[in-house]
């Protein structure tokens, strides 16, 4: 065994003890939430549950409140992506080929927005909304989730928009597309990758958005993250650990999804300020 | 032979906010003529192909094709179609679709479509590369493409905006040489942008030299070598000597030289003399002495500087000749053949 090591030399060595690190900090988690998840039984010095089970997993499936929750939750995260996108996209357009006067810091507010200390912002929102009768209203959740969506929404396709050449729109013109087929035929789907990935990121932040939900949607709107958090201090950790599962499972998925279209450039460019 | 006037540009203005752009640009072309816009980066060459292809509005002036003002109309109305120097294609869209768009949204029929595209990737020559994406082919074959899809479009006036000159120099030369061909064959009329003054007189029928934003010369590419109308044009087009001389009366004088004073100049002038009208005598007492510089081998031929009291010259010489030559050894030279202008211009 010694020589094997020896032979590796010390950068692979500390190279593999990172990997370690890396999968105990990040994966770790993640198996002993799936352990908990299927577990029955599981007393404290055994590394393995001693009775495994599914118990949680139909308590927690057969709660009206939780099963009420990931409809509310898929069905505002669905509004919010397609609000975004109408709201969002001609305005990452207009940043990306309009030269106006403090383009700079109208992207720059939507920055800030995410930079403020949350709870100060949603709170200030909150006595807006409370003025002209948003509290408890659908309206007024998906207002609060896209002030979060606003920033990638815009800057990542703006990115792609900018990405593409004046002169690939304008063979189009010159082909004979006005205006809006040129949007429609060229432009559009030469930044679908960049607005793939933000709808996708909209879609996953809107469903893990809690404060806000909390604060204009109680008692009426009770999305995934606020029923966690009533489960986790009502049950036994393994029905948080079941529901914290079932919470994970669309943003694995539309990751999944996403890897074909993320690349480190779509990425990379999003956060740039031109 | 009278030829129709297929594009008509009169009194062209158009400046920018920078106070940079173009002004009294006039410029008459006829049909199956190819016109380069000849000039050095900056020059407005662009400026006024995006006139005529509609994307850029002039300040003043009228722009005709076949006699009919096009100005109000929009890029995708104009019967002209333009190649750009580079990102011309979709690369979500194959070469076949990148190609049949155009022809689509003229509601052409589907076989149509297919026939024609077939037949114009043959014209230029990658017949058989329907279904590759852009990002498969070359720098070269991009550009091919891209001149096919304008050729479909039969447009009434082809513009284009230095396509080549992203290309490599021996890639450059095949495809204006093919390029000259397709339209010759088809009777195109074409404006070609290049600021490469050889690509220019290999291929027009016509050059329009430019310099800041002006047309400085009209002419054949033999007319706008042997005859330059300005200094600028002497000095951008070919290889050139500028000596000093004198205009007295009807003669110029350069050092014991005497030419016809075409112009009527007076004083002080710069006579421009092409290294092909420079000879070397063998006879000690003709023309003018000199002093041997330099002396380069370039290939076949080989390049002498000889400073004289009239300014420093340039000759080719076949390389057998100039290998008796040495730097430093004195020579005597004659000119055949000059132009002057007045020191001021
Ligand atoms: N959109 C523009 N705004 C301001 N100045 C411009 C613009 N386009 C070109 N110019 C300026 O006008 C001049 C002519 O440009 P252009 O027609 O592109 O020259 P060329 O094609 O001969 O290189 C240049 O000095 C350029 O900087
Ligand atoms: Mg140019």
């Amino acid at each position: 065994m010694g020589w094997y090591v020896r032979s590796l030399g010390k950068r692979k060595i500390i190279e593999f003890m990172v990997l370690l690190l890396f999968v105990f900090f990040f994966l770790g988690p993640l198996l002993n939430l799936t352990l908990l998840a299927f577990s029955g039984k599981w007393q404290f010095p055994a590394m393995l549950p001693q009775v495994w089970s599914l118990e949680w997993w139909s308590f927690v499936l057969t709660q009206e409140e939780v099963l009420s929750s990931i409809s509310l939750s898929f069905g505002i995260a669905t509004i919010v992506t397609i609000a975004s996108i109408v709201i969002c996209i001609p305005a990452a357009y207009a940043f990306a080929r309009i030269r106006f006067p403090l383009s700079r810091w109208f992207l720059f507010s939507f920055l800030l927005t995410n930079a403020f200390p949350k709870m100060g912002l949603y709170v200030s929102i909150a006595v807006l909304f409370y003025q002209v009768g948003l509290m408890n209203t659908l309206l007024g959740v998906v207002l609060i989730h896209i002030v979060n969506t606003l920033m990638f929404m815009t800057w990542i396709p703006a990115a792609a928009f900018k990405s593409i050449h004046l002169a690939q729109e304008e063979s189009a013109r010159d082909v004979g597309a006005g205006p809006f087929r040129v949007f429609w035929h060229v432009t559009l789907p030469m930044a679908l990758p960049g607005i793939l990935v933000a709808s996708i990121f909209t879609f996953l932040s809107s469903l893990d958005e809690a404060q806000g939900t909390f604060l204009v949607g109680i008692p009426d709107f009770k999305t995934m993250p606020l029923v966690m958090y009533s489960i986790v201090e009502d049950y036994p950790s393994t029905a948080g650990a079941v529901f914290s599962i079932i919470m994970t499972l669309p943003t694995i998925v539309l990751l999944l999804a996403a890897r074909r279209f993320v690349n480190a450039d779509v990425m990379s460019s999003g956060f740039q300020m031109k | 032979m009278e030829q129709t006037i297929q594009l008509s540009i009169s009194g062209l203005q158009k400046t920018y906010k920078s106070g940079e752009g173009v002004r009294d640009i006039n410029l008459e072309i006829r049909k199956g003529e190819l016109i380069s816009l000849l000039g050095p980066s900056g020059c407005g060459k662009t400026t006024v192909l995006r006139t005529i292809g509609g994307f850029l509005s002039p300040d003043s002036g009228e722009v005709r094709i076949e006699n009919q003002s096009i100005l109000h109309l929009p890029p995708e109305k104009r019967p002209t179609a333009m190649v750009f120097q580079s990102y011309n294609l979709w690369p979500h869209m194959t070469v076949y679709e990148n190609l049949a768009f155009g022809l689509k949204l003229r509601k052409t029929s589907r076989s149509e479509i297919r026939q024609k595209v077939e037949q114009v990737l043959k014209l230029v020559r990658l017949p058989g590369m329907e279904k590759k994406y852009p990002s498969q082919l070359s720098g070269g074959q991009q550009q091919r493409v891209a001149v096919a899809r304008a050729l479909l479009l039969e447009p009434k006036v082809l513009l284009l905006d230095e396509p080549f000159s992203a290309l490599d120099a021996k890639l450059r030369m095949e495809m204006r040489e093919e390029l000259r061909e397709i339209q010759a064959a088809g009777n195109l009329t074409m404006v070609f942008v290049t600021h490469d003054q050889e690509e220019a007189l290999s291929i027009s029928d016509r050059i329009v030299v430019m310099n800041s934003g002006r047309i400085e010369q009209v002419a054949s590419p033999q007319d706008i070598y042997d005859q330059p109308n300005t200094l600028f044009v002497a000095q951008f087009i070919g290889r050139m000597n500028f000596l000093r001389g004198q205009a007295v009366g009807d003669r110029i004088n350069v050092q014991s030289f005497g030419f016809h004073n075409e112009k009527g100049l007076r004083g002080e002038v710069t006579v421009a003399v092409r290294p092909e009208d420079i000879v070397m005598l063998h006879d000690e007492s003709a023309g003018m002495g000199g002093t041997i510089r330099q002396v380069m081998v370039l290939g076949h031929y080989a390049e002498i500087s000889i400073e004289t009291p009239a300014g420093l010259t340039k000759v080719f010489l076949p390389r057998e000749e100039a290998r008796s030559l040495s730097t430093g050894s004195a020579v005597r030279i004659g000119i055949t053949r000059v132009t002057a202008y007045s020191q001021s211009s």
